[in-house]
């Protein structure tokens, strides 16, 4: 037998065809270029730091930036607990999912709630997004990241989500109080990091920061990484509030007499807490017809995201008071 | 609820996606001037390039109302400036990140500051580009802040650049001027060594010869900006290079599993490859490459691995893992080219934390400072270098590291420096060369523009090195005889005993100190027992060229 009947008939048994499709899937260089740096800027925070955490959302790249954590630390676990900001308001599945994969990966999960802000009844639909938002998420990092004495915090932001975001360094320095200065930031040439910080103050520190939308979805289907459902399309109960989807997801949520929530199949591009999450309308049940529609798509993934829209400049003055 | 993503079977279907994922990506960072035009390029070539989705265009469209220059229409440069700051004042101050993709290739697009005070965050943006867009105003002309962007361009070993010649409308679109500033450019960056220089004439706010070919300029007949980034292929970083791994982190999950964690810089490992560990030099060999995706037979520059050896070596993080071939270095003295970017100046004795790769060390500088003259483009020996000046610097280390060449791998040979007190990055640099007689030495090679000028090639000013030892040995004995004669004259005129020895201690550190310096002024004009320079590289050498 010659070496190309060889080669056919190896190809005809099931085995190798699923090992020619794998590689092709791996054969990407573009992702694998992005994993070795965020890796390589994981294990820097780690080795810079004398007490890091890792921020998780439970969002996809939450997902990403902890499945990176384990490659980056393998085969000895992230030597960090991953911290989740509940404000209570997350949708249900969120923190459901949250449970069974810290316990699955037999991670330590710090979840913290500004206790003080659940007292002042502080939340989405009376207060509004801005202080919720605040309150709940901002002043609640800073809460927990003092509180614990974290002096790294991982994060999944991407330079790619909105203007000012494209500003900020993969090691963003904040100031004892947490303040971030967009106008002095540390230089950050090549992939040398500095990770040295006087006591109180404390480093953000972006792995994801040179990936896109696309290049998330994209690793997620070649790594097969688990996610909450949520972001696939399902029929889901929503009401429409400024225009934006949002899905009734247990009845804190107002409605206006008589109204009805419809039954749509809708998806999230992004997540957050349920009330201020606009879902969009979609058919997309995989990640494949997932990247399919964000190549087709006209609108940016942040679009639903209420939080960013209140006022111009909105995330950077977030981000300037501690938010992530 | 648990819901796992389906095989990529449909994937791979897509061809569309496939194509994509095969673009080589290329980085190129956009400098020049302050109002040159950077950002309403950039924001043109996405726009052009159909980069944007709708919510970006309709916001665009609100910003451009209420901030913009250019009245009803859209001002592209509001899709970067995207601080409230930038907005205000129009100007950019810290570099955009974006990425795109064409059906030809990926981008990642790095907008830089052109104003002077913000020089260190268009540093930070180049340092990883492949390749430099730079812009002049037609009407404006090279400016000394675009010199000075050319000049660290050129620190940085990036060698091919694209000239944008913007703003062709203020000049109507004359063929005359383009040429002009064309010419001049090139004269200036070429001297640098900046030798793959492409030229096109743009108008940034109407698109014109950014994606679209100009209808105004049939006198050009090159490719448009787009077109050339699509296909451009920068000179830099393709050689292989020589194994380097710097150690990140030591994995020890238990006992009998020691590995070594990095990413690999340059070259390339295999299972069973013999190795060293810099700077202690022992040997060992590579026992497995170990991922999360199973073990490798080999991997090569760009992978995040983590390493076991076959021996138990120690090593720790900031070592380095190299081949045995095409050793680094290992030195407590580098020669560098440095940029400043802190308000107080580089000075002789002060001391920094340099953080090469994975290590850090405290480093002294060294008394003999250069700085480069922007205008002539050349070294001149200076006291100190203020912020946003350029020059080379000796550091004096520690303890010994392993290092490169900045040109031979750029990861072990570039450094930041950090500031001891307040942990603010405050400087950057590029090993040129370390300060231990090596024959490999005359390799080194500057840029002619980089070497330090001399007036007279025979009044070459002494250097440390060019004093002999016998010369050295005799101020020393000179020093300790006056300096004795001093303590004893001082002693005798205070009190004429020996119970106020602690005073008169200390007041000879202080006389000692300005005889000293008299003393040596008296040396500087007695020619013997002064080397003559020598004919070793290295700086040296660029004294006397
Ligand atoms: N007439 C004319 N004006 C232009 C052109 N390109 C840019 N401009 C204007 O030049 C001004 C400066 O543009 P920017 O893009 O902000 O300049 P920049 O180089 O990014 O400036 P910095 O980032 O602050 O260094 C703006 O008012 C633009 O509208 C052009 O081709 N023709
Ligand atoms: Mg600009």
């Amino acid at each position: 037998m010659d070496a190309h009947s060889r080669f056919i008939d190896g190809l005809e048994d099931s085995p190798t065809v699923a090992t020619a499709r794998e590689s092709i899937a791996r054969s990407s260089t573009h992702l694998e270029q992005l994993e070795a740096e965020s890796i390589h800027i994981i294990r820097e925070a780690v080795a810079e730091s004398d007490n890091p955490v890792l921020l998780y959302s439970i969002g996809k790249d939450s997902s990403v930036l902890l499945h990176l954590a384990l490659k980056a630390f393998y085969p000895a676990p992230p030597p960090f607990p991953l911290l989740h900001i509940d404000t209570t308001w997350k949708f249900r599945e969120m923190i459901a999912f949250r449970n069974v994969r810290t316990c699955e990966l037999g991670l330590r999960l710090i979840a913290h709630t500004n206790r003080d802000g659940l007292a002042r009844g502080i939340n989405p639909i009376t207060s509004g997004s801005k202080l919720h938002t605040d309150v709940m998420k901002t002043q609640a990092l800073r809460q927990a990241l003092d509180q614990h004495r974290f002096d790294i915090a991982l994060g999944g932001a991407r330079r790619d989500e909105e203007k000012s975001r494209a500003k900020e360094r993969v090691f963003s320095f904040r100031s004892a109080r947490h303040l971030w200065d967009p106008k002095r930031q540390r230089p950050e040439p090549w992939r040398i990091y500095n990770g040295r910080k006087r006591r109180g103050e404390s480093i953000r520190v972006f792995p994801l920061s040179n990936w896109t939308e696309l290049d998330i979805w994209r690793y997620i289907d070649q790594e097969q990484i688990p996610l909450v459902s949520l972001y696939f399309a399902a029929p889901r109960p929503v009401v429409v509030r400024d225009g934006e989807l949002i899905v009734v997801d247990d009845d804190r949520l107002p409605l206006a007499p008589g109204e009805l929530p419809v039954i749509k199949s809708v998806r999230f591009r992004t997540l957050g807490c349920y009330p201020l999450t606009g879902a969009i309308e979609s058919n997309a049940r995989t990640v494949a017809e997932i990247i399919q529609e964000t190549l087709a798509s006209r609108y940016s993934e942040r679009r639903g995201r209420v939080i960013d829209g209140d006022g111009a400049a909105s995330m950077e003055r977030k981000k300037q008071e501690g938010y992530f | 609820m648990n819901v796992r993503s389906q095989p990529s079977a449909a994937l791979t279907g897509a061809a569309l996606i496939t194509a994509q994922q095969e673009k080589p990506l290329l980085r190129f960072v956009a400098c020049g001037s302050v109002d040159h035009g950077k950002s309403t390029l950039i924001g043109c070539l996405l726009y052009d390039s159909k980069q944007l989705f709708d919510d970006q265009i309709d916001a665009l469209a609100v910003d451009s109302r209420k901030f913009g220059t250019q009245g009803e229409k859209l001002d592209f440069s509001l899709l970067l400036d995207g601080l409230a700051a930038e907005r205000e004042q129009n100007i950019t101050i810290d570099v955009a990140y974006r990425f795109f993709a064409t059906a030809q290739r990926k981008f990642i697009v790095i907008d830089a500051p052109g104003h002077e005070e913000y020089t260190a965050n268009m540093a930070t943006g180049a340092s990883v580009a492949d390749l430099g867009l730079v812009l002049v105003a037609a009407d404006g002309g090279l400016t000394r802040q675009l010199k000075r962007h050319l000049v660290i361009l050129s620190l940085l070993g990036i060698r091919s650049v694209v000239l944008a010649v913007n703003k062709m409308d203020r000049v109507g679109w004359s063929a005359e001027t383009y040429r002009t500033i064309e010419a001049e450019f090139r004269e200036f960056a070429t001297a640098l060594g900046i030798d793959a220089i492409v030229c096109i004439p743009i108008a940034a706010n109407s698109g014109d010869n950014v994606v679209g070919r100009s209808q105004s300029m049939p006198w050009y007949n090159g490719p448009t900006l787009l077109e050339y980034l699509e296909q451009a292929e920068p000179t830099r970083g393709s050689r292989p290079g020589p194994f380097r791994m710097s150690i990140q982190w030591v994995n020890r999950p238990s006992p009998d599993f020691r590995g070594y964690s990095g990413l690999i810089t340059s070259g390339k490992v295999q299972v069973g490859m013999p190795v060293k560990i810099y700077p202690s030099g022992r040997s060992s060999r590579v026992a497995r490459i170990v991922t999360f995706d199973g073990d490798l037979v080999d991997a090569a520059a760009g992978r995040s691995v983590t390493l076991t050896l076959a021996d138990p070596v120690d090593a720790s993080r900031g070592d380095l893992v190299a081949g045995i071939e095409q050793a680094p270095e290992i030195a407590d003295e580098i020669l560098t080219r440095v940029f400043w970017m802190s308000d107080a100046p580089l000075r002789p004795g002060q001391n920094y934390l340099l953080k090469l790769a994975t290590s850090t060390a405290t480093a002294s500088v060294e008394p003999n400072l250069s700085v480069i003259d922007l205008d002539t483009r050349q070294l001149a020996e200076a006291a100190s270098m203020a912020r946003n000046e350029i020059g080379t610097c000796t550091f004096k280390l520690d303890r010994p590291i392993a290092v490169d060449r900045y040109a031979d791998c750029k990861d072990t040979g570039s450094f930041i420096l950090i500031d001891p007190e307040t942990f603010d990055t405050v400087g950057m640099g590029c090993v040129e060369r370390t300060c231990a007689p090596r024959p490999r030495w005359w390799r080194w090679s500057w840029p002619a523009s980089w070497r330090l000028k001399r007036k007279n090639p025979d009044a070459a000013k002494p250097t440390r090195r060019s004093e002999t030892h016998f010369r050295s040995l005799a101020k020393a004995m000179s020093w300790r005889a006056t300096g004795s004669l001093d303590t004893f004259v001082v002693t005798f005129v205070i009190t004429g005993s020996t119970k106020l020895a602690g005073s008169v201690a200390v007041t000879e550190i202080m006389t000692k100190v300005l005889i000293y310096y008299c003393h040596e002024r008296i040396w500087a004009w007695v020619p013997w027992g002064k080397a003559r320079p020598t004919h070793s590289p290295g700086l040296q050498q660029s004294l006397g060229h």
